[in-house]
Formats: C-alpha cells, structure tokens, sequence
C-alpha cells in the first residue's frame, strides 16, 4: 500500500495551542511560545484566559465551547474581537481543551451566548484598556486621548499610532483595571457584533480539510468496532471471536464491563473488535457470536409501555403547580374539553455518529472527540479508569452535529478503556446502527390537558398532566419523576387563567434518557399548542387573536421560586414580547388574508423556551394524504443578537428538525431492542421533504441575549398539525404523522 | 491483490481487501478525510465521490470495482475552492456543521454537470439522497442556482477566451 499522500494530524497541530499549557494569568506575564505556533514572535501576551496576544500582531481568541453547527466558534470570539478593537482577518482561533478554568464547556443548553456574552466583552475590553494606556504611557499623553480602532492604538491629536502587536511588551505591564473599571464599545460603534459574519471554519469544510472526530488520526493508532448489548442493561455471558479474528485486519477481540447503575454516562458493556481500519473492525464484529444476559428490560414493549403511560395520565399525578382551584370550576362547568397528546422517543442522529480517539500512557489519557463537552469527558474518563479528572487530556475536534447527543461521552470512555488494554491510542467509530440503537433517546411523552370554557370558549380552569421517564434517571435509578423538565413548557405556561394545575406523572426508564434538542419542550410545546388551537376551533375563533387573548394583558412573570426573587431578573417572562413575535408571524404571514381552501391552510404555535419568544407560522398543503409545507414563519426575540446570519441558520435548521420530529421521528422498542437502526426504519426530512422555505424574522432588542439554538423546535410540530387541522379538520394528537392522514 | 486507479488525478495503488469500502480506503489507507461515513447503507450521501465523473456513494463501493477508474473526492474539486460550486456556498455560507458538506457539493457537482440550469424539481430529485441533519437544505438549494449562474458565467468567460484566440489565430 501507498503511504505517501496519508495526512496525519500531528499531535502538534491538536496540542500545541499556545494556550493549553497556559495558566490563567491576569496579570502581565509573558508565556514563551510552545512549538511552531509563530515563528517570527517569542511571547505571547495572555491579558486574559480566553485571549491572547503576539508580538507580530495576532490575536489569539480561545473558543471554549463545542462547534457542532451553531457557529459558537465565530460568535464568541466576534464578541471578544469587537471589545479588543481587532481586525478580524488578524484573528486566529484556537480550540481549546477540557480545562475548569475556562468556565462551564458544557455546550448545550443554548447558553454559550447567554453564559458567556459578558465574559468575552470583559476579556476584550480589558486588553484594549491595557493596550490603549501602554500607548498613551510610551506617547506620554493622556489615556483617554487614545483610542483602539482596527489592530492599533490612534493618539488623533498628534496623527500618531501603534500596532497592537508593538505594543504588546509594555501592554502586558499595564495594571490590569477592575471589572467595574471597564469601559465597553456602545453598539453603535460596532463592526462585527450584530452584523453577518461567516463561520471560521468555512473553507476548510469545503475543502475537506476540516478535522472532525471522525477525521482525527494518532500515529499508531488502531480502530475498534463496539457490540453493545442488544437490551439496555444487559451483559456479556460468553462470546466467540475465531470467525471475527479470520477477517483481514482484525488483531484482537476485547470486552469492556458492564456499566454499573445508575447508567450516567457510563460505557453500555459489550466486546470491541479491533483492526487496522474501520470497516475490519465493523465487519469482524459481525463475525462474532456472543451469548447476552439480556438483563431486566428485555421485556420492554413500546405499545404496552405506551399504554402505561396513557393510562398513568389519566389519573391525577403529582401537582407541581396549583393555581386557584381547577376541581371547584370542572364541577360546575357548562363546557368542559380533554384531549390526549403523545410524542415517542426519538434519536439524535447527528450525520456524524459518536466517535473518539484515546491514548493511554503513563497513568494519563489523552483524547480527541467529538464532544460537547469536555469537562464531561475528563470526569466520566477519569471515573472509568480510576484516576483524576486533571489526568484526563482533552482535546475538542469539530463536531459532524451532536443535538445533545455528545454531551455524553460513553464512546470517549470506551476509547479510553480500550487504549489501557491495547496499549495503543484506539479510536472507537459508533456505526450509525450503533447510534441509532444505543442513543440516550429523547424521552417519549404521554400528556393528557383538560378545560373549562366560558360562554366566549376562553379557558376558566385548566388542568395538564405529563408522564414521561426522567433524564433524571441518569444519576438515580429511584428516579420516575421528572424535574427540570416541568420548567421546560409545562409549569412556565403564561396563559391568564385563574384556574391552572400542572401535574407530572411517573415513569420507569427502561432505556438510556437524555436530552435531545430542546428537551422536554418539544413535546409540552406539542399538547399545549395544540389544545389552545383546539379550543380556539371548538369557540369558533379566530387562532391568533385566540392565542392573544389567552396570553392577556402585557405584564411580566417571575419564573423564579418565591425564596429565589432576590434582585431583578433580566429574563423575566414578558408577555408583551410574546404577544409582539405572534403579531409579527401573522403580519409576515399574511395570516389575515391567506383563508384555508383547497387543501391548503395556515397553522400557529408560541413558545418561550431557552428564554427565547418564537412565535412560528406554517403553511401545508394536504393532498391525497401527502404533506407538503411550502412556507414556514418564524419570528424570534432573542434578545442581543451577535451574528445574525448564523441565528437564522439556526432557526431554519429548526424548522428542518421540528419537521423531522413532526412528520416521521419515532423510536420503539420490541422484547427489550429498539427496531429501529439506520435511516431507512428512523428517517430524518430530507430535502424533497423539508419545509421549502422558512422566512426567519429576528425582533430587534437590546435585552441580554438568550437561547438561541434549539427555542425554533418546539413550535414546529404544533404549528404544522394545527395547520393540516384547519386544511382537513383532521386533528393530530400523536406523533409522528405519518400516515395519519390517509 | 493491489488496485490501481486515478485519485484526484493521480495514479494511486491499493492493496487492501478487494471488498474494502471505497471509503475506507480512502479515508483510513489513504488518510484522505474529506469523504464523510454517515450510514454505510448509501442512505445519507455523506460519502458521496465522483467515479469517471458521475456521483456515487462509496461506503457501499469496493475497490476492487474502482480498478482502473477515476476518482474524484472533495478534495480534487479545486485547489482553493475556486470550483463554482465552491464559491456559491461561501457566497450562501450554507454549512452548519459542514460534516454532509463535502458529499452535498459532490452531489451538486455532479447535477449541475448534467443540467446546467436545473429547476427547484431537478434539485429535488438529485439532491433528496443527501442528508443534513442541520437542516441547511434551503440554504443548498439556493446556492445550487447561484452555483449554475457562476458555473454559466464560467463557461460564458472562456467561450470569450476562446474566440479571441481563435480571432487571434486567424
């Protein structure tokens, strides 16, 4: 075989950051380069954990969270860029590894922006201070007449200037002012923030030459292939690897233990099969046989476990919010409304499945994944091997996608355990019927709502249950209740009702749990959006002026538990800011004068999710039973917006997603197995199926940014089958769709 | 047994297992990483390459069936992203991830090179087979008309140059 064009990344190119090794240093100190980083400079100046300096003039800028497609890797650093007064196209940004001292890495929970917005300013505008006095010092002018702009200190007066890079020996002798000394750029001064920039990475995607998880290469590196248990909770009797060791490539079986519960992010067990490529490993491990303890869930039966559900949901169940009192109102009610709504488990399946490469030596663990968070990885890597979190290197590739999916790092440890016993760095590639049959699923949702209505059909009393397994399950096997996930479009619903209960049913968890893109949102969003169009319907109103109304008056909602409510909370609920992204919709829409007919007709949905207000309006056409949405309306008011080119990527990605969910997503299971495995039985929208186009209207706002990744999924299922209601009069409780409509 | 066949333009020798995966030989014999696995079942065209300029998915491909053929993945397209098809989807800036990219371009590439001037429906029906679980279909179809008008003007640019070597000549 030819060698000679192989591309390995060098462990330089993945280690070698200037800043990995680096302490956190607020004060002036020089950290003498590390490898090849740059040639022509011999310090960098690190004013800050997220920033960097050299000599030559680059701005270094540490993207700590994970890439999987937000574009996180530009936004951040462009918050950073504008405060500093850089120049973009002299701006390199560097990954960086797991490490506590850059804060929570944890990407997901659509925080970076949120989390991180005051941070990065800080960062910048605390090297342009220092830059701007080691300027005025060497001027012997006063600071405030000088003034960063563009990658160098301006002193207007005498027409004089210095590159940041000239003056980054005496800048990083300057005190370092307080935080309360800070002075930050006003908006109308910005060149970058709030305005279109493209992702950083884009070329080398489209070159290939982007290095995602699956792309990362150690030398001497082996690959493994993973059979897990084909029932959650099951364990390896005996197996037989003769046949599997007969195919060329394959070196050795291994097995890795069982997890011990709660499952946490703990490896499922199973026997690896190893080789000198991918595809020997994948095709040994077809070769084995192995005798499973199938453990106590390979009864698990998805239409009886539904039924539980249901039949869970119909009984009163814990109460988790209790407003006035719903019974007194049912009792006397002249009209009363129920209805029944269920969403199913569903995968992440993320294009790229989980992947990563381990090296154990000397007692440490080296890693480059495909992962969410890193931090995560370094404790769950740790626990698997018995050693400390700061034995565990880090180091975070691109992500081919990860939905929350890769905040999990089961396949890291695998890598991990895998490399201790080979004595090899091993990377562990998930087939994609791994990652569909193995998933930490989305959890299913049986939901049951019930109203009493007044003369005008406007709700007196309310009463919701929802019964689902908790990701809580993760760390307690006790769980059955969920907790978090009441917070997620349940007890945070802003109807004006006098009368409103919450409940929450148990659940046993016979499968892995975890969140998936939005969470518990995507199916409280689902019932309740759909009943407010059902009652709408049923009162013969007008849907968004019904929506309006129950919405009420403008006014503000504090969220927060009453021992909590100290201080003013920025994200307070609005309901002006609610109502305003539903009037948008309807006027982008063109709501008031596109009249249902022919198949075709307009359906609405709100949602707050992720602090976010995202008001959706989608057109279908039904035919003969075939789908079509020609045109989706989503409005968000998301607070500061940083990127806006990358927001509407987001939302129309959501659109995508939430079609997904809607019109096909469903996982089950059958004697303990989830049935399905790959993109024929667990199909995501394609092209030719998608919505055809989603019209993104960010409402414009100084509040502080929220979420801005995963608040346009929710709204999207109810939107689009509260649209095939007005097109049809079919009402769709349950999802997915799929041949619901004949 | 070894397999010769055309790689971006040059002349490649494999000797790898006959059955082996265009794929893997790419990406894991020949450490040429732009091709992505995304299903191994040619459901998701993440893998998808050009043999003898027609698109196909080569996670269901054996080399021994490459065998003299030529191959062109993502990175044969261009040297700096200069192939029309390139620039339109910088000019869109259509990749989240990016991870579907590199089989969506390939795909594109290959329609464009069949139907210069394709409608929504002709993008439809070539493009279905790739998936982006992102969700930047609206972004892709808009940069494979941007992608045609570029790949017109292209061909419209050398015609000129043509004609005015060809004036030239006479």
């Amino acid at each position: 075989m030819k060698s000679n064009s192989i591309t390995v990344v060098s462990r330089r190119d993945f280690v070698g950051g200037v800043f990995s090794a680096g302490a956190l240093v607020l004060g002036g100190i020089l950290l003498p380069l590390k490898g090849t980083a740059a040639a022509t400079a011999d310090a960098t100046w690190q004013p800050n954990v997220y920033l960097g300096l050299e000599p030559d003039g680059r701005v270094i800028i540490i993207a700590h969270r994970s890439e999987m497609g937000t574009g996180i890797r530009t936004s951040l650093p462009m918050i950073v860029a504008e405060e500093l007064g850089a120049d973009w196209t002299r701006v390199k940004i560097e990954q960086a590894i797991g490490d506590a001292k850059y804060g929570s890495q944890d990407t997901d929970g659509s925080e970076s922006i949120r989390d991180f917005y005051d941070p990065m300013r800080e960062a910048g505008a605390t090297a342009r201070m220092m830059l701007e006095s080691a300027a005025a010092s060497k001027w012997g002018v006063p600071v405030s007449e000088c003034r960063a702009r563009n990658h160098e200190v301006l002193h207007a007066k005498s027409d004089r200037k210095l590159g940041f890079g000239e003056l980054v020996p005496l800048a990083s002798k300057q005190p370092v002012p307080k935080k309360e000394q800070l002075k930050f750029k006003s908006p109308a001064e910005y060149r970058y923030v709030g305005k279109n920039v493209p992702i950083t990475d884009l070329d080398d995607i489209l070159a290939g030459h982007a290095v995602f998880g699956m792309d990362a290469r150690v030398p001497g590196m082996v690959y493994a292939s993973i059979e897990h248990p084909p029932v959650f909770g099951g364990k390896l009797k005996t197996y037989d690897d003769a046949e599997a060791r007969k195919v060329r490539g394959v070196s050795k079986t291994l097995t890795i233990p069982p997890f011990k519960p709660p499952y946490a992010f703990q490896p499922l067990g199973g026997v690896a099969v190893i080789a000198d490529n991918t595809w020997a490993a994948m095709q040994g491990r077809r070769k084995l046989k192995i005798d499973w303890d199938l453990g106590p869930n390979a009864s698990l039966d998805s239409v009886a476990y539904k039924k539980t559900l249901q039949e869970t949901a119909r009984k009163a169940c814990k109460v988790a919010r209790n407003d006035g009192d719903v019974d007194a109102v049912f009792k006397t009610a002249a009209k009363v409304h129920e209805a029944e709504y269920y969403v199913p488990h569903l995968a992440h399946a993320s294009m790229e499945p989980p992947v990563a490469v381990a090296e154990f030596k000397n007692g440490k663990v080296e890693l480059w994944a495909s992962t969410q968070n890193p931090q995560a990885v370094q404790e769950t890597v740790a626990k698997a091997m018995g050693l400390k979190p700061t034995d565990v290197t880090c180091h975070v590739t691109l992500l081919g996608g990860g939905f929350g999916r890769k905040s999990k790092p089961d396949y890291c440890a695998e890598a991990a355990i895998l490399s201790k016993q080979m004595g090899k760095p091993v990377k562990v590639v998930w087939s994609r019927e791994d990652d569909i049959r193995f998933d930490f699923y989305h959890a299913v949702a049986a939901m049951y709502i019930k109203a009493a209505t007044d003369e005008k059909g406007r709700p007196t009393a309310w009463l919701q249950r929802s019964v689902f397994p908790p990701i809580g399950s993760q760390d307690d096997v006790a769980a059955k209740y969920g907790t978090f996930e009441l917070d997620m479009g349940w007890n945070d619903v802003p109807y004006d009702i006098p009368n409103f209960r919450a409940e929450c049913g148990p659940a046993d968890t016979k499968i892995r749990i975890g969140w998936m893109r939005s969470v518990a949102n995507i199916p409280h969003a689902f019932a309740v959006q759909s009943f407010t169009d059902e009652l709408a319907a049923a009162a013969g109103r007008d849907r968004v002026e019904y929506l309006l109304d129950v919405l009420g008056k403008p006014r503000k909602i504090d969220l927060r538990p009453p021992a909590e409510r100290k201080g003013p909370d920025p994200y307070m609920l609005d309901i002006a800011r609610m109502r305003r992204v539903i009037e948008i919709a309807a006027e982008q829409s063109g709501w008031a004068k596109k009249k249902p007919g022919n198949g075709r007709a307009l359906g609405i949905a709100v949602h707050r999710s992720f602090l976010t207000y995202v008001a959706t309006v989608v057109e279908v056409e039904v035919d003969k039973g075939k789908l079509r949405i020609p045109r989706v309306d989503m409005v968000l008011d998301t607070g500061k917006v940083i990127n806006p080119d990358r927001v509407r990527a987001q939302l129309e990605g959501a659109s995508v997603f939430g079609a997904s969910i809607a019109l096909m997503g469903e996982i089950t299971a059958a004697n303990g197995r989830v049935q399905q495995s790959n993109f024929n039985t667990y199909p995501v929208a394609r092209l030719n199926e998608a919505p055809v186009e989603t019209h993104v209207h960010i409402v414009p706002s100084s509040a502080p940014p929220a979420g801005v990744g995963e608040p346009g999924v929710p709204p999207m299922s109810p939107a689009i089958c509260n649209a095939i209601f007005a097109a049809t009069g079919k009402r769709i409780r349950e999802l997915p769709i799929k041949k619901q409509l004949g | 047994m070894p397999v010769t066949f055309t790689l971006n333009g040059k002349p490649q020798t494999v000797d790898v297992s006959p059955q082996m995966p265009l794929l893997w030989v790419l990406r894991d014999s020949l450490g040429m990483t732009g091709t992505k696995f995304g299903c191994g079942m040619a459901l998701c065209g993440c893998c998808t390459v050009h043999i003898n300029g027609q698109p196909i998915r080569s996670c269901v491909t054996p080399i021994s069936t490459v065998a003299g053929k030529s191959v062109t993945t993502i990175e044969g397209l261009s040297s700096d992203n200069s192939h029309p098809v390139q620039r339109a989807w910088i000019e869109v800036d259509v990749p989240q991830c990016g991870y579907c990219q590199s089989g969506q371009i390939m795909t594109a590439v290959g329609l464009l090179k069949k139907t210069a001037h394709p409608t929504d429906a002709d993008i439809d029906e070539a493009m279905h087979g790739n998936i982006c679980r992102c969700g930047t279909y609206q972004a892709i179809r808009h940069a494979v008309h941007l992608a045609a008008q570029y790949q017109a003007a292209a061909n419209r640019n050398a015609t000129v140059a043509q004609n005015v070597a060809e004036g030239d000549a006479a």
